[in-house]
């Protein structure tokens, strides 16, 4: 690890401003910039910690869609969003291990978007709103591939607003070593319609599978997507799964999800 | 009645106490006074030839005090191979140099070239990353198969092929072997590959040079299980130093499983910079170095041949194996897939012909060696997945067959035809008892739920032998070994009656500490808290060989009641003179010695005092004290064996297999400690489910490690595993060493692979996937999906 200053600031425009001092970058649970710094991939000059900040944190109501802070960690979603949202509790307590759930954040995880992360599963199945000091983000223009997101340089995710679906169910299949998602299917049915979001199988990133929202929509039911398939071409291939075991998982998933949501 | 101390008692651990609480003393705990921290600066490509390297810069960093390269090693020698394997044409092996640091070319990702020593660690790192290298990259060559293809492709200039040696087993069966099969009513043939593995210590490897210029004398800190054969290594063929000059402490290790067995270039450049230095230099390996540099295990790719009868009875068994070696030999690489290996292809059968032939193959990729098994899991895979195989083409039952073939027991000691003598043994009962304990007869109901729940449920069996406690020196002479394979420990009796024994075995997680001093106090009737076990220094401990292959009760034990006898005989003499009464009247019991038939005695302690007060003493005819070290150097190997049950449900829609089963029945000789057997025993078929279903060193076509972290490279959790019954009830004693014990350290690594993956087959085909006949290890759930599929 190379050297940095660190700041803590104690309001969302405290951090914008740190923020914008060269080579500086936000510090939110540091379960995936840390590791990165320690290995020397990263360098930041300096590291502004964002869970000083008291309106970033917790899970509440508002207008009866569930409001998680940006700077929440995975055990206290997995613990507080039960009763409100219980697919969405279950996918923060199956990320990692206790401690990494202790200390990572919903923030953090949408902002790196990692391509085998749990939460844009989620984010985009729900059709939630990712807000930041200075806008609102939909879930459908937030993911923009691997690694890439909508955020500007410097810009915070302060919250995330899920709209509470009247079913849901979130199904990871475990990668064998990293236990991130080797392919994770959230599957939310809504009053307008069925939403589907697939992470850890696209090389482009989290996705929606259309197809199935249709037919799901139309009838909730495994058996509605037995037919389907999904193309494997813009699948992940690599030593734990290649494409097209991965668009399998994809469409097992699914039907898993249907069955399972509650 | 379990037994409350002494052998047989399930004595816990005493050095846990220091574990658990965070007193142990690992290498990477040592701070030397005045010490500065290397950095080594490996290869990042997997072949090159190293034009130049610019350290210039390097050099005028802050706290920067040396920069070392290859070229200021060339002078020193090479670290040398322990076994000389000759070709089958009579040809000697070919053994490259393995430098201290590379030169010339670099041949693996992680092959180190260059060090850096500074004031910490950070500067030294960032030292590290000024210097310039100019290497030229030049093709990799990582399959095997392609190695002994291509002449072309050389990972040292001077090897065509990059073959070591091609071994024949026995070279003159191979014409009968022939001649079986072509006369066999039924053939069955395998191809399969025996995965790479990294062997994932703990504890990375570490190590501490300290050079004395006031004495001249070198100590090395360091991660080993060998103490004694490091300095060895490290005086006599690389740095040219005088033994008695040298003294290398392994303290507290945690963890090896073969990887610490051998000796690392770093050790000897951390020496030599303590020496340009005059300061203590210290080492420590991170995670990444560890996957990339430590020798890894296995690596197999085999294709084996079983001939039978229709009834399944097996005629003959023949087997063609590329085994890499990686890069550079590493001190037993030799051994591992030939003595360790070839020689164990009967199995616990009584196959009458046998033919192994095993090439040895240099590729770019990290060294290969011993790894918890060393060669028998090797052999037990492919010999157990062929018998499985040939059970399902002829449609016998595969419990069946093994019985059948299964060396009885009253044909022991046995000879094979691969050139061991199994020395007792009762397959039969182990297998008996496996199916009693593993409740073959529930598994139908088991799987009939199984079914409910949408879930294939498959049955797996393995009966396994090993050869453990290496072993005859002068066998092994015969075979190669540059070494002998003997043990040593001496017994000190203190003054006051308590007991240090200095043992040539290291303890680097195995409970040494606690075993050997139940047995001491056995044989000498003393508490065993009066016992202290001394371990791992090599200015305390005699010359012993150190710890892997199972050996260290069977031949480091047996030193050791070998000096207690000579503690006992000397004890006698003295007790007779202190009650005047003849030698051959002291019986020596319960820690005294008393003239037979009388109540006359002394006490253990009135004896040991007495050595060192000698007053009343026969000092004409008897030295003084009372410390005697012995010896041992055994007579074969001990051969433990046992049969192993897997089951597993398969979820045919993901391919994800769950081991939901596992039972061993062992017979491990006399056990001295159940607890810690089991123990063993648990930790091995973890690795060896590790094996079967996680774990896999995957390298690219350009020698880049894809499983370089534990976010590729699986090891098995506690979630991965499923309880495991294990029994070692149907115990044949070893007879040929004197506590009878035959050595349990690796036996559950050995046995479990092929049980699983048989387990995996047997499911698939029950649930009508028949023409799924192999899958390669490790059965991942996307392999096992995409078996489904064709
Ligand atoms: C062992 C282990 C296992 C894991 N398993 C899983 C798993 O199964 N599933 C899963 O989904 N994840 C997993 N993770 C990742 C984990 O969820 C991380 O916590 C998460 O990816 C990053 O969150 P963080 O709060 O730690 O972010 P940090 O590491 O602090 O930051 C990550 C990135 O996001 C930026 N950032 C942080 N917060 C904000 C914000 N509010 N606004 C804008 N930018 C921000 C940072 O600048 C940085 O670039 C695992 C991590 C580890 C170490």
């Amino acid at each position: 690890m190379h050297n940095f200053d660190f700041v803590k600031p104690s309001s969302v425009a405290d951090a914008v401003r740190a923020l914008s001092a060269e080579g500086a970058q936000a510090l939110s649970g540091g379960q995936t910039l840390l590791p990165t710094m320690k290995q020397r991939l990263a360098a930041p000059a300096v590291l502004v910690s964002l869970t000083g900040i008291a309106d970033t944190r917790g899970v509440c109501l508002d207008n009866g869609a569930l409001s998680v802070g940006g700077a929440t960690a995975h055990a206290v979603v997995a613990q507080e969003a039960r009763k409100y949202y219980p697919a969405l509790a279950d996918l923060a307590g199956g990320i990692g291990d206790p401690a990494v759930r202790s200390r990572g954040t919903i923030g953090g995880s949408l902002a790196n978007n990692d391509p085998s992360a749990c939460y844009p599963a989620a984010v985009l199945a729900s059709g939630a709103t990712v807000i930041t000091d200075r806008r609102r983000i939909a879930a459908d223009d937030f993911f923009q591939g691997m690694f890439a997101t909508a955020l500007h340089d410097g810009e915070i995710i302060t919250s995330v607003v899920f709209p509470i679906p009247e079913k849901a169910a979130y199904v990871k299949f475990n990668q064998p070593a990293s236990r991130f998602a080797l392919t994770g299917v959230f599957v939310a049915k809504y009053g307008s319609g069925v939403r589907v979001a697939v992470t850890g199988a696209s090389a482009n990133g989290v996705f929606r599978w259309t197809e199935a929202e249709r037919a799901l929509s139309a009838s909730f039911t495994p058996a509605a997507i037995a037919g389907l398939s999904l193309p494997s071409d813009s699948m992940i291939a690599d030593l734990h799964g290649s494409a097209a075991y991965r668009a399998n998982l994809a469409r097992v998933l699914t039907g898993r999800g249907v069955a399972s949501a509650h | 009645m379990p037994k409350d101390g002494g052998i047989g008692a399930s004595t816990i651990r005493r050095e846990d106490i220091r574990f658990l609480t965070g007193k142990g003393r690992y290498t990477a705990d040592i701070n030397l006074r005045g010490q500065a921290y290397a950095c080594f600066l490996r290869s990042e490509v997997a072949h090159g030839r190293i034009n130049r390297i610019d350290t210039a810069e390097a050099r005028a960093m802050p706290g920067v005090l040396a920069v070392m390269t290859g070229a200021d090693f060339a002078a020193m020698g090479g670290n040398p191979a322990g076994w000389h394997i000759p070709s089958r044409n009579g040809e000697a092996m070919k053994e490259p140099k393995r430098p201290v640091l590379a030169h010339g070319k670099v041949r693996h990702v992680g092959d180190a070239y260059a060090v850096v020593v500074a004031e910490t660690l950070e500067q030294a790192r960032d030292a590290a990353g000024a210097i310039v290298a100019d290497i030229t990259e030049l093709p990799a060559v990582v399959d095997m198969a392609q190695a002994v293809a291509n002449p072309d492709l050389r990972v040292h200039d001077e090897i065509a092929n990059n073959v070591c040696f091609d071994w024949g087993w026995i070279e003159d069966n191979r014409a009968a072997v022939d001649a079986a099969f072509k006369a066999a009513p039924h053939v069955t043939t395998l191809e399969l590959v025996n995965n790479r593995l990294v062997p994932n210590a703990m504890e990375p490897r570490a190590s501490i040079g300290d050079y004395d210029s006031g004495t001249g004398d070198y100590k090395l800190y360091t991660t080993s299980q060998n103490p004694h054969l490091s300095r060895l290594l490290i005086a006599a063929f690389v740095m040219g130093i005088p033994e008695n000059k040298l003294t290398v402490i392994a303290p507290d290790v945690g963890g090896g499983f073969g990887s610490k067995i051998y000796h690392y270039g770093e050790e000897a450049a951390v020496l030599a910079a303590s020496k340009a230095l005059n300061r203590p230099v210290k080492w420590v390996a991170d995670r990444s170095e560890s996957f990339l540099s430590d020798a890894h295990g296995r690596d197999h790719v085999t294709r084996i041949e079983l001939a039978t009868d229709l009834e399944g009875n097996f005629l003959a068994l023949r087997t063609e194996t590329l085994a890499n070696v990686g890069a550079y030999l590493s001190n037993f690489s030799t051994a591992t897939p030939t003595f360790l290996h070839g020689t164990l292809m009967a199995g616990p059968y009584r196959t009458p012909l046998i033919y192994v032939n095993v090439k040895a193959v240099f590729t770019n990729t990290a060294p290969v060696d011993a790894y918890r098994g060393a060669g028998r899991p090797e052999a037990t895979f492919s010999i157990e997945r062929v018998v499985d195989k040939m059970c399902r083409e002829l449609k016998l039952d595969p419990v069946a067959v093994r019985r059948k073939n299964l060396i009885q027991p009253d044909q022991f000691p046995y000879t094979t035809p691969v050139g061991l003598v199994y020395d007792t043994g009762n397959y039969p009962a182990t297998l008996d008892k496996l199916i009693e304990i593993a409740d073959f007869s529930g598994f139908e109901a088991r799987r009939a739920e199984s079914a409910r729940r949408g879930k294939l449920r498959g049955l797996g069996l393995s009966t396994w032998i090993e050869a453990c406690g290496i072993a005859p020196s002068n066998l092994v002479g015969v075979l190669g070994a540059r070494v002998g394979l003997y043990d040593v420990a001496t017994v000190r009796v203190n003054a006051t009656g308590n007991i240090s024994v200095m043992t040539g075995a290291h303890s680097h997680g195995q409970g040494h500490e606690t075993v050997f001093a139940q047995i001491v106090s056995d044989k000498l009737g003393i508490p065993a808290s009066s016992i202290d076990i001394v371990h791992g220094d090599t200015s305390k401990i005699p010359f012993g060989m150190g710890s892997y292959g199972s050996r260290s009760l069977a031949v480091g034990g047996s030193a050791m009641v070998k000096a207690v006898d000579k503690i006992i005989a000397k004890g006698k003499k003295i007790a007779a003179h202190m009650l005047e009464a003849a030698e051959d009247d002291i019986v020596f019991e319960d820690g005294k010695f008393s003239v037979s038939g009388t109540d006359k005695a002394k006490t253990f302690g009135e004896i040991a005092f007495s050595a060192y007060v000698p007053h009343n003493y026969p000092l004409e005819s008897l030295e003084p004290g009372l410390e005697e070290t012995a010896f041992y150097d055994p007579a074969n190997f001990t051969y433990p064996a046992g049969a192993y049950a897997c089951e597993v449900e398969v979820d045919a829609e993901t391919g994800r297999v769950e081991v939901v089963g596992f039972a061993c029945a062992d017979d491990f000789g006399n056990v001295m400690n159940p607890m810690i057997v089991n123990g063993q025993v648990h930790g091995g078929v973890a690795q060896g489910i590790g094996q079967a279903l996680l774990e896999a060193a995957a390298y690219d076509d350009n020698g880049q490690l894809l499983t370089g972290s534990y976010m590729d490279y699986a090891m098995p959790r506690a979630d991965d595993l499923p309880m495991f019954t294990v029994d070692h009830s149907c115990n044949t004693p070893c007879t040929h060493n004197p506590l009878g014990v035959k050595g349990c350290g690796e036996a559950g690594a050995i046995g479990s692979p092929p049980a699983v993956v048989n387990a995996v087959i047997d499911a698939l085909h029950r649930g009508g996937h028949t023409k799924v006949t192999h899958i390669n290890m490790p059965l991942t759930p996307s392999r096992v999906w995409s078996a489904i599929q064709n």
